[in-house]
C-alpha cells in the first residue's frame, strides 16, 4: 500500500489536538501507512487556502475544515 | 413578565429555605440561593443556545462570508461585515488565516477589520451569559454597540489607508494566489440536516466542556459577593461617581480572554451591589474584543503601528461605550 501524507492544520487549540487523535485512530483502523504532520504556523495554514481551523489535508488537498470530523468520517475521507 | 427560569428560582429557594432551613435574606442563605439558581441556569443556557448557534453556523462557512463581502463598497461593506460577525463562528486561532484569506479575495482592509472585531466580540458565550444574567434589553444593547463599534473602527482603519502597515508578505501571497482563490471547496459543503445538527451538538458539547468549570467557580465567587459584601463598598469603589471606573474596568478586561464565562457571574453580583451596568459592559467588551493572545497572533500579519492603531481605536471606542451606557441606563 502506498504511503499517504496527512496534515492536521491548527494552531494547537484543543479541537486541533482532538482532530489529530481522530486522524491517527482512523489511520490505525484502516491499517494505512501514513505520515501525519501537524501544521501550527498560521501563515502556512493560510497558504493552503484554509480560513477556519482545524482543517485536514490528504496528499496536499484540503478535505475538511472548520470542524472536527469523527474517526469514522476521516476513514471515509482517507479511502476516497 | 414571563420568567423562563422561574422553576430554577423556585427550586433554589426551596432547597435553601425548606431543605437547609436558612432564611433567604441571611448571608449564607442569599449566597447559596445565588449559587443554586445560577449554576443550572447558566449551564442550561450554554448547552441549548450553543447547540442552536452551532447548527446555524454550519451554514456560515468563512468561504461563504468571504463571497458575500467580496466586492462590497466601504461603509456598506463594513455594516455587512459587522452584522455577519454576530453569528459566525470565530476562534482567535483562526484570526490570521481568516485575515489573509479575506485580503486575498480583495476584501478591503477596513471591512476585514469590521468582521475581525465583531466576530469575537459578539460571541455566543458572552451573549448567552449577558442574556441569562442581565436580560434581553441589555444583551441587545451590547450587540448593537458591539456592531456599531466594529463598523466605526473598521471604517476608520479603511479611511486611514493603512495597507502599508500590513506585513508585506501578505500582499505577496495575494498575488501568488490570485486566480485560484475561487472557492473550490465550497461546492463540497453540502451537509445534510443530520450533519448540521451533529455539528451543533458537537460545538455545544465542546463549549460546555471548556467553560463549565470557569462558570461554576465564577458563580461561587459571585455568590460570596452577593451574600457577604456590603453594597456601600462597591458603590464607593466603582460606583457611578468614580469617573475612572470605566477605563480601569477596560484595562482589567484585556488579559481575561478565556474566562468570560467565569467573569460574568461575578459582574452580576457586582451589579446587584450597585456597579453601573455600562462599566460592566465595557469590561465585557474588553474581555472579548481586546484579548492578549489574539493581539500576539495578529502581530504575525500586522506591523506594530497598525496593531497600535487597532488597539487604540478599540480602547477609546469601548471606553466611550461604557460612559454612554452609564448615561443611558443610569
Amino acid at each position: 500500500m502506498s504511503s499517504i501524507q496527512v496534515e492536521v492544520l491548527g494552531s494547537g487549540c484543543k479541537k486541533c489536538q482532538q482532530l489529530e487523535t481522530n486522524v491517527r485512530a482512523a489511520i490505525a483502523a484502516l491499517g494505512l501507512e501514513a505520515e501525519v504532520l501537524h501544521i501550527i504556523d498560521p501563515i502556512e495554514i493560510a497558504n493552503r487556502g484554509v480560513m477556519a481551523t482545524p482543517a485536514l489535508t490528504v496528499n496536499g488537498s484540503v478535505v475538511s475544515k472548520g470542524k472536527v470530523p469523527s474517526s469514522a468520517e476521516i476513514q471515509r475521507l482517507l479511502s476516497a | 413578565m414571563f420568567d423562563p427560569f422561574y422553576l430554577f428560582n423556585w427550586l433554589a429557594t426551596q432547597i435553601v429555605t425548606r431543605f437547609l432551613g436558612l432564611p433567604i435574606n441571611s448571608h449564607l442563605g442569599a449566597s447559596l440561593h445565588f449559587f443554586l439558581y445560577d449554576v443550572p441556569k447558566v449551564l442550561t443556557l450554554l448547552l441549548v443556545i450553543s447547540f442552536l448557534v452551532g447548527t446555524v453556523q454550519s451554514f456560515l462557512q468563512p468561504e461563504r462570508v468571504r463571497q458575500w463581502l467580496a466586492g462590497k463598497r466601504t461603509l456598506g461593506g463594513n455594516v455587512l461585515a459587522a452584522t455577519v460577525g454576530i453569528i459566525t463562528p470565530f476562534c482567535f486561532c483562526s484570526a490570521v488565516p481568516l485575515f489573509i484569506g479575506f485580503l486575498e479575495a480583495g476584501i478591503p482592509l477596513g471591512i476585514t477589520f469590521s468582521y475581525l472585531i465583531s466576530a469575537p466580540m459578539v460571541n455566543e458565550v458572552a451573549v448567552i451569559l449577558l442574556w441569562g444574567i442581565f436580560g434581553l434589553k441589555v444583551t441587545l444593547l451590547y450587540i448593537g454597540f458591539g456592531v456599531a463599534l466594529a463598523i466605526g473602527a473598521g471604517y476608520t482603519i479603511g479611511q486611514l489607508k493603512l495597507e502599508h502597515w500590513v506585513e508585506p508578505f501578505v500582499w505577496q501571497l495575494q498575488r501568488a494566489h490570485s486566480g485560484l482563490t475561487q472557492d473550490q471547496t465550497i461546492a463540497a459543503e453540502h451537509l445534510t440536516w443530520e450533519q448540521r445538527l451533529q455539528q451543533g451538538w458537537y460545538q455545544s458539547h465542546q463549549i460546555v466542556q471548556s467553560v463549565w468549570l470557569y462558570a461554576v467557580v465564577g458563580i461561587a465567587i459571585g455568590a460570596g459577593i452577593h451574600g457577604y459584601i456590603p453594597t456601600a463598598f462597591i458603590t464607593q469603589v466603582a460606583g457611578a461617581d468614580n469617573p475612572l471606573a470605566v477605563p480601569i474596568a477596560v484595562l482589567l478586561g484585556v488579559p481575561l480572554y478565556a474566562n468570560v464565562a467565569g467573569i460574568m457571574p461575578i459582574t452580576e453580583a457586582l451589579v446587584n451591589k450597585g456597579l453601573p451596568l455600562g462599566t460592566v459592559l465595557a469590561f465585557t467588551m474588553a474581555v472579548t474584543a481586546l484579548s492578549l493572545p489574539e493581539m500576539i497572533i495578529l502581530r504575525k500579519v500586522l506591523r506594530p503601528q497598525l496593531l497600535a492603531v487597532f488597539i487604540s481605536l478599540m480602547t477609546i471606542g469601548i471606553i466611550s461605550v461604557g460612559y454612554l451606557f452609564n448615561l443611558l441606563l443610569g
